[in-house]
């Protein structure tokens, strides 16, 4: 009994220091939002077309029956992060043959629209979110956010922030690959 | 006095200083101020340690006005938290519930004062044992007899 009673010490520093070392783990986010839609049915939305944009609008039915998991991205004219992440879609678009469908979110009509027509337009689709309450409906903290949805409009994956650098784009291709949109030689 | 009194007004301004805006405020008052209850217990998913009735970020203002929607069309406070913990997980409570992933949460604490309970009762157990005073044997009271009666008589010499 004493002899156990000794190690507790030990067995305590061993459970504070795997909490530490876990903390300590460069790649946890703590301030990340954990997404309650991944493996879930996408969330049902019907949104209009953006005005004075030649494309139509988004939704939920839009998002199954696709013959290969699809890309939704939320963005917003207003958002600095989204131009830079503007030429990573549109490479997925062109480069990848992905279906990439929009969601333009609290944006004035013609801002978005001078928007795409200056950097060019990749998406299939764009539904015009200017309530947000579609985005309350994807649980969206923020633009942008980056969806895939499999061909049975489940969520498969969820990307807060910019697909924008190495680090992200690689995450992201992953992702595409193991939902089954790129094949791996494509990484 | 007036001086006391601005001084008064000034401090109490921050106070005022809210979040909500007259135009998100329901005209029922009733409804308005369970509105303003539940918002205190929503996380605002931008800002994470605040509640929505406090935060003035964007996301923060349109979860406000959809609790509000959500009680004008009818819905029992209960429904409205649970509308939107469908959307954006247990994450959005700001008192995390009590489910399976939760336990640890809640238990530990209670585990921990049962381990230091345990722990503090076997080692007063043991001290109260070491402290039970023994009688000396036969053998024992005649050495310390004999040592005793030595030391005295090298003494005296």
């Amino acid at each position: 009994m004493g002899r156990i009673l000794a190690l507790t010490p030990l067995l305590i520093a061993v459970v504070f220091g795997g909490f530490f070392l876990w903390g300590l783990n460069p790649e946890r986010d703590p301030n990340e939002v954990p997404s309650v839609l991944i493996s879930q049915p996408a969330p049902e939305f019907a949104l209009e077309p953006v005005a004075g944009v030649d494309t139509p609008g988004l939704a939920r039915s839009d998002l199954t029956g696709n013959a290969t998991p699809v890309v939704m991205n939320v963005f917003a004219s207003w958002c600095v992060p989204c131009r830079a992440e503007h030429a990573v879609l549109t490479s997925l678009v062109q480069r990848d043959d992905i279906t990439l469908f929009g969601i333009n979110y609290k944006d004035k009509p013609e801002d978005a629209a001078r928007w795409l027509a200056e950097l060019g337009n990749p998406y299939a689709r764009i539904g015009s979110d200017q309530s947000g309450r579609a985005g309350i409906e994807w649980g969206i903290s923020g633009v942008p956010e980056t969806f895939i949805i499999g061909p049975d409009g489940t969520v498969l994956y969820r990307y807060v922030g910019p697909v924008v650098g190495e680090d992200a784009v690689g995450k992201f291709r992953e992702a595409l690959v193991q939902s089954g949109a790129i094949s791996r030689e494509d990484l | 006095m007036l001086r006391y009194f601005s001084l008064i007004l000034a401090l109490s301004l921050p106070l005022a200083a809210l979040a909500v805006e007259p135009d998100e405020m329901l005209d029922d008052s009733a409804l308005e101020s369970r509105a303003r209850e539940i918002s205190k217990e929503l996380r605002c998913v931008v800002c994470l340690n605040q509640d929505i009735d406090s935060s003035n970020a964007g996301v923060a203002r349109d979860l406000r006005l959809l609790v509000r929607e959500r009680l004008v069309s009818g819905d029992s406070d209960k429904e409205v938290v649970a509308f939107i913990q469908a959307r954006y997980g247990d994450y959005v409570l700001l008192k995390p519930p009590l489910n399976e992933k939760t336990y640890v949460l809640w238990f530990a604490p209670l585990g921990m004062v049962a381990v230091a309970i345990g722990i503090v009762a076997v080692a007063m157990r043991k001290r109260r044992k070491k402290s039970v005073p023994k009688v000396l044997s036969d053998a024992e009271e005649r050495e310390i007899k004999q040592f005793i009666d030595q030391h005295k008589s090298g003494e005296t010499t």
